[in-house]
């Protein structure tokens, strides 16, 4: 029982896990299950600008602060305290492609060469931590929502523009995998 | 809201911090091989958690279920008619995502796995959503 706590879960196993943060979510509190507003409400809470789109009371998304920090939390137990050792079982083809990128380190969750303090100095670092960082944050405010919000809560309610939105997800995402990523890595 | 609220949300995201962790859904080399369709993994964790969320999600409907505080649940709709938003936004976020290799949820989780550098696309994104705001007016929706 102990090793669950140290290894790797399935797939089939995970799903429903993460399923299960819907009702959750409700029961404790009528919470809609998302974790991008919690940028909003940290906007709302400094807005040094005053832009209106940020003028309601932060203090209503306090709940999304307190479960982004327990998040971060479940980080370091998942995967500091609790750390897996080996790294992750990718598949072949797709080891292939990224080893064809030029990644070399796959001993983590991350590839280290991309995701260290040294990169933020050489363009390719700054792309994918700050720009990639914006575009999420840009573009999930833009959609109203991130994966939990749009692809896990969205599409459990049979929302039409939850569909919408993630088919732009995966416009972008193999935008990007097949065409950017080669000329950026 | 009462402070043994914030001790459930907190315990709440604990939980699904670490199952991200567990689940690998947090590593960029999860979303590389989601992108490039090489395995179930992703599709299998994202299409699971969708059917136990449209199961949970019917039956709260059915019933009328009520939250812990007797309150009845409500489920608040998206509004479909903005198709532009949905498909520009979301595709701005996909291109981040596939970049990034992360979205919100597992960039707060990979900063507690200690990849302490985490906090600058985490920045970044606040100051993309900071951005939104400020330009929204001037965006189609």
């Amino acid at each position: 029982m102990i090793e669950l706590l140290y290894e790797p879960w399935p797939w089939y196993l995970a799903g429903p896990i993460i399923g299960i943060m819907v009702p959750l979510l409700f029961y404790i509190g009528n919470k809609a299950f998302g974790i991008s507003s919690s940028f909003s409400h940290i906007c709302a809470a400094c807005d040094p600008a005053g832009v209106e789109f940020f003028k309601y009371d932060w203090r209503t998304g306090m709940w999304n602060l307190v479960f982004v920090v327990g998040i971060a939390i479940g980080g370091y137990l998942g995967g500091w305290i609790f750390m897996n050792p080996d790294p992750i079982a990718i598949s072949d083809q797709t080891t292939q492609s990224l080893m064809n990128l030029g990644i070399t380190d796959f001993s983590g969750l991350v590839p280290s060469e991309l995701f260290n303090w040294n990169v933020l100095g050489s363009p390719t670092g700054l792309i994918v931590l700050v720009i990639g960082g914006f575009l999420v944050g840009f573009g999930t405010r833009y959609a109203g929502g991130c994966t939990s919000g749009h692809a896990i809560s969205g599409l459990s309610n049979l929302q039409i523009a939850s569909f919408i939105a993630v088919i732009g997800f995966f416009i972008g995402g193999l935008i990007m995998t097949y065409i950017l990523l080669p000329l950026i890595l | 809201m009462k402070l043994s609220d914030y001790i459930l949300y907190l315990l709440s995201g604990v939980f699904f911090g670490f199952v991200l962790v567990k689940s690998e859904v947090v590593s960029w080399f999860r979303i590389q091989e989601m992108f490039r369709f090489d395995d179930i993994h992703m599709y299998g964790i994202i299409g699971l958690a969708i059917l136990v969320g449209m199961i949970s999600i019917q039956i709260i409907k059915k019933t009328n279920a009520k939250d812990k505080d007797g309150n009845p649940i409500t489920i608040p709709p998206k509004d479909p008619s903005q198709v532009k938003r949905y498909l520009i936004g979301g595709s701005l976020f996909g291109l981040g995502w596939a970049l990034l290799g992360a979205c919100p949820g597992p960039l707060f989780a990979l900063l507690g796995t200690g990849i302490s550098v985490m906090i600058i696309p985490i920045l970044a994104a606040i100051l993309g959503t900071y951005t939104y705001g400020f330009i929204r007016d001037y965006l189609p929706h």
